[in-house]
């Protein structure tokens, strides 16, 4: 067994289709003034193409296939860094006047 | 060692399906943001564990190399500028998603687990790579590296022909045996060069949209990528936040009353106003100071920010000076227009940087009833989603828009920095109203006038 699970066919369009409702379902429950900060918040959970990047690094033999793989890390890391940074400075800012 | 991978991958799934749920409230959105955070953690540190891992000392480096400058550049940026960092961290997203395909398509990967994979591989790297330059000029317009839309002669056209050449070399690299490497390197080349055209024509007013648009896109490249490397993190995270994106999207569209088929293909934001029966009449103006004892002697003001105030970075005197209001015993309330600004929530962002509780900020529909009981509204640095034409003039490109109606208020005091059209190019009826006073002057300059009037008093 590896790491990679077999998802074709309709398994892959199940967890896709579920996938998918999820995605919509949260937003559609967001008030407007959240909405710049869940842009960032969904730019951040995208960084996990940092895994897929370090996969497809850690498999390239060519060096071509290196050089592309180390560039796609990198992008991906300032994607999942970055993404996390900025969000979490705007959601800092979210104070009620109670508090 | 297998079975901690995918356990690890399946909890990140769940903290990111959590902490977006979370974001979703004021109350609990920075601790959202948290959950995720830990999610991203476990699983890539999960994903030192593969088995065959290569290059793991190159990883280490890539990691801490984008790591590092996206880190230092995101606690550098102003609150102002946030929209376009959004904008590059997106896209370094995209190129990532991109890089992937690339890497599966030239090692034959991708081709090797079937025809189906294969058209995932290709579709995600597309996608990926679009996202990524288009994303890169989103940024540069927003920066003001780029300032000018440009479009060549029969600009959808070429777009258009480029996108079939694209397709065809795409279906010939899913159903080749082994792709050859010249023809994955002009696919991805094209794709990036399309992402480039698709997005210089379209104006700086429409780019939140845009961005949202790319992000979504990212988030359907990381999906598909995601099954072409069999990674359930990855088709998790992608196609939630592709899904949460696309909508989004359509939102941001609907709110400026516009298809996204007519902010991508029109070139409408980039016009620079050539509205000739525009509205006549005399604007009346008035000192800050004047206007500022005017509302201190009112019993409700709403305040209607847009980007003036960001470009002026006013959020801070603006609170000040509501502070100093409220002292007075006057109610005050801000009224958030779903475009003000540069992105979804920019005002509301800015604001709460400057300390303003987000409970006395309200959307469109909670408030728009309200204007009609205000003494006066101060509008900063806003202009056309105050704009009464889209109301009344079916001839204006804004009509049917919803607004904020503003001229429903006693009393109008409108900051602007010159007499000039907004965003649109639109003439704006309001300032030229019977009871709008105009406020010349820097947003922020003029809110200082406003507090020092108030002091002196």
């Amino acid at each position: 067994m590896t790491p990679e699970l077999a998802l074709t066919g309709f398994v892959a369009l199940y967890i896709f289709m579920l996938a998918a409702f999820t995605g919509y379902e949260i937003i559609g429950k967001v008030p407007a003034i959240l909405h710049t900060p869940l842009m960032s918040g969904s730019n951040f959970v995208h960084g996990i193409v940092l895994v897929g990047a370090m996969v497809a690094l850690g498999h390239a033999d060519t060096v071509v296939g290196q050089v592309i793989g180390f560039v796609g890390v990198v992008l991906a890391a300032g994607n999942a860094v970055g993404g996390y940074v900025v969000t979490e400075r705007m959601l800092e800012m979210f104070k009620s006047s109670k508090d | 060692m297998n079975f901690l991978i995918q356990a690890s991958y399946f909890a990140a799934a769940v903290l990111f399906i959590l902490g977006l749920k979370r974001m979703a409230s004021p109350r609990t959105a920075a601790s959202g943001i948290r959950w995720a955070g830990v999610g991203m953690v476990v699983a890539v540190l999960a994903t030192f564990f593969y088995p065959d891992l290569h290059n793991v000392g190159l990883m280490v480096v890539g990691i801490v190399v984008g790591g590092a400058l996206a880190w230092v550049s995101g606690k550098r940026v102003a609150m102002t500028d946030m929209p376009q960092m959004v904008a590059l961290y997106n896209g370094m997203g995209g190129g990532a998603a991109g890089a992937i395909a690339a890497v599966e398509l030239y090692s034959g990967n991708a081709v090797a687990h079937g025809t189906g994979i294969a058209a995932l591989a290709v579709l995600g790297g597309v996608i990926g790579a679009v996202s990524f330059s288009g994303s890169g000029i989103a940024f540069a317009k927003l920066q003001g590296w780029m300032k000018k839309s440009w479009s060549m002669p029969m600009h959808h056209i070429i777009n258009g022909i480029l996108f079939v050449f694209i397709v065809v070399i795409g279906i010939g690299l899913m159903t080749a045996e082994q792709p050859s490497p010249f023809w994955i390197t002009v696919f991805f080349l094209l794709a990036l060069f399309v992402g480039v055209t698709i997005t210089t024509p379209i104006g700086g007013a429409d780019m939140p949209v845009v961005i949202s648009l790319y992000n979504a896109l990212t988030g359907l490249a990381v999906g598909f990528e995601g099954f072409v490397l069999g990674n359930a993190a990855m088709i998790i995270a992608g196609t939630v936040v592709g899904a949460a994106g696309t909508l989004l999207t359509l939102l941001m569209a609907k709110a400026m009353n516009r298809s996204l088929a007519n902010v991508l293909f029109s070139g409408f934001g980039a016009d620079d106003g050539t509205e000739s029966d525009g509205p006549t009449g005399t604007m009346k103006s008035v000192e800050a100071s004047d206007a500022a004892i005017t509302m201190s002697y009112a019993a409700k003001v709403i305040i209607v920010p847009g980007y003036g105030m960001a470009v002026a970075q006013a959020q801070h005197k603006l609170w000040e000076f509501v502070q100093m209001l409220t002292k007075a015993d006057v109610e005050v309330k801000f009224a958030i227009h779903p475009v003000a600004g540069r992105m979804p929530g920019h005002m509301n962002v800015l604001l709460a940087e400057a300390g303003v509780p987000y409970d006395v900020i309200f959307d469109l529909d909670e408030i728009n009833e309200e204007f009609a009981q205000a003494d006066a509204a101060l509008v900063i640095g806003a202009n056309d989603v105050v704009n009464p034409a889209a109301r009344t003039n079916e001839s204006s490109p804004i009509y049917g828009m919803p607004i904020l109606n503003v001229d429903h208020a006693r009393e109008v005091f409108v900051i602007k920095r010159g007499k000039g059209t907004g965003f649109s190019g639109v003439e704006n009826e309001l300032f030229f109203g019977e009871n709008t006073q105009m406020v010349f002057g820097d947003a922020k300059e003029v809110c200082n006038s406003m507090v020092t009037g108030l002091k002196e008093l």
